[in-house]
């Protein structure tokens, strides 16, 4: 067993498969340019990826904007700063919670969904037979879906920092003792547009990536039902991570400047 | 016919390994216009992979395929999809659309391939479902709800839906009881007269072989070993062939079963 084989071998299978998602991605992105495009197909996408995930997505949101409040309080009541809790939980929410939480509930819902659904009609040469019917797989399948998932995220995002901060507001007024004229006013003056803007730009590649890695590990599947299993585990596991390090990346070029 | 001399369709030693693994190895195979050829081999001898090079699901390394004379092998995107429209394709699982009723999916290239519009592409559907023997009150069931067989009916009512002048059967009686295996056997001859086209069958079942072929070719190991008349396929003297028809463990071809 030679140890430099292996890693050859890994950094080529790396390698291959980085070659194999860029080969993909190029064609699922110039696909969305050429006719023909499936409006039927988009809207359909949309109501599954964007409008089914609404409870879940709001439940957490809820939940998350509550709980950062208690947190934020705790630690700004030791500096007599209560009054920041809205601004700060607002702040916490548009810019990070809202969009990660919502993008990691979505990755989970709907990227497993995509490729198990496009897994399984891999398997089942529903794919092929796409093609000998004249139609693209790409086109019809894929490129739906992320037009589907750029667009509802971003709606998806502002529902939920809507209910995260609205969470926050029945967390202060109930358990804290807020005021609760006082809280709206001050989230009121705290908001900021571009604070919302940056998560939806954020929002809206996180779409990109659930769609890309659902389809990119559906289309990919190999041998029957457990290759379909390990295609959505990947599409899970795979656009979580990515969520996350997009996240990292777009926040420093986003708040470069400031 | 003018061309007549040309053939419909005509593979010239393609090639193709994934891997290590050579499954097509310099594979000849002609087909005459409106001629109905059956491959036959064992499980993994490369028929379906030989099926999906011509349709260009699948690349091959080398060689050419002739579709009326012109090399389409290396043909992507528009100019494959322009040589696929007049290609028709029965899949051994059916390969159904799930998400689809039943006469959209009969409908699905006429009206994604073809520009047809969906009010009169359903009527071609329920038209083409009737030649399958199903009535129109299936039209608007969802595949799952269907037996094998009818699944099967449908997958061929999609193949001919667009009367192509090339159809190719992926194991047509694969996985159906004996009488259905026939029904099916007899639609394929029905109606594949009624379109006249050129077809490709590949199958290990050789009850129905004999009924839809005019003439029978066997892949061993990637390339074509005899191809005769259907009538001949009883006096082909090679030994390979004799051992695939009459079904014996013992002979020239060695499964790969570990003792």
């Amino acid at each position: 067993m030679n140890v430099f084989a292996a890693i050859g071998r890994v950094f080529l299978t790396f390698l291959g498969e980085t070659g194999r998602l860029a080969e993909f991605t190029w064609h699922a992105v110039t696909g969305v340019v050429r006719p023909p495009v499936y409006w039927r197909l988009i809207t359909q996408q949309m109501m599954r990826i964007g409008y089914f995930s609404l409870p879940v997505v709001g439940l957490t949101a809820f939940f998350t904007g509550g709980v950062l409040t208690l947190q934020i309080y705790n630690g700004a009541s030791r500096y007599g700063a209560e009054n920041f809790v809205p601004v700060v939980v607002l702040i916490g929410i548009t810019r990070e919670l809202g969009p990660v939480i919502a993008g990691l509930m979505v990755a989970g819902r709907v990227a497993a969904a995509i490729a198990a659904e496009i897994g399984t009609m891999r398997v089942t040469e529903q794919i092929d037979a796409l093609t000998t019917l004249s139609t693209n797989p790409i086109k019809y399948l894929v490129v739906p879906r992320i037009v589907a998932a750029v667009i509802s995220m971003p709606i998806l995002v502002a529902i939920a920092d809507s209910i995260g901060v609205f969470g926050g507001y029945v967390a202060a007024t109930e358990s804290l003792g807020f005021n609760g004229v006082m809280y709206l006013n001050n989230t009121i003056d705290g908001l900021k547009y571009d604070d919302v803007q940056s998560g939806l730009i954020k929002a809206a590649v996180f779409g990109f990536i659930i769609a890309l890695m659902g389809c990119y590990n559906g289309f990919h599947s190999r041998g029957g039902a457990q290759g379909v299993g390990s295609a959505t585990t990947n599409a899970v596991v795979s656009s979580s991570i990515l969520i996350l390090a997009a996240n990292y990346i777009l926040t420093s070029v986003i708040f470069s400047h400031g | 016919m003018a061309s007549g001399a040309a053939p419909k369709v005509e593979l010239r030693s393609v090639k193709k390994r994934f891997g290590s693994k050579v499954v097509l190895d310099g594979l000849d195979l002609t087909l005459g216009r409106g001629e109905s050829v059956v491959v036959i081999g064992g499980s993994g001898t490369g028929k379906s992979v030989m099926i999906k090079c011509v349709l260009g699901i699948i690349r091959p390394d080398a060689g050419q395929i002739f579709v009326d004379g012109k090399d389409v092998a290396k043909l992507r995107g528009r100019a494959r999809e322009e040589v696929l429209r007049q290609f028709g394709m029965l899949f051994q699982g059916s390969a159904l659309f799930d998400s689809l009723p039943v006469w959209e999916n009969v409908a699905f290239g006429l009206i994604q391939g073809h520009g047809v519009s969906r009010a009169k592409a359903k009527d071609i559907a329920i038209e083409k479902l009737g030649k399958v023997g199903l009535s129109p009150d299936v039209a608007m069931l969802s595949p799952a709800e269907l037996s094998g067989g009818m699944q099967k009916r449908v997958g061929l009512a999609r193949a001919i839906a667009a009367d192509p002048q090339i159809i190719f059967f992926d194991e047509p009686t694969t996985g159906l009881d004996p009488i259905m295996a026939d029904v099916i056997n007899d639609l394929i001859i029905n109606t594949v007269k009624e379109v006249g086209a050129t077809t490709l069958s590949i199958t290990h079942d050789m009850v129905s072989a004999r009924k839809i072929a005019d003439r029978i070719a066997m892949l061993y190991k990637g390339k074509i070993i005899w191809q005769g008349p259907t009538s001949e396929i009883d006096s082909s003297g090679n030994p390979y062939v004799e051992q695939f028809i009459h079904g014996r463990a013992e002979g020239p071809i060695k499964m790969e079963v570990r003792k």
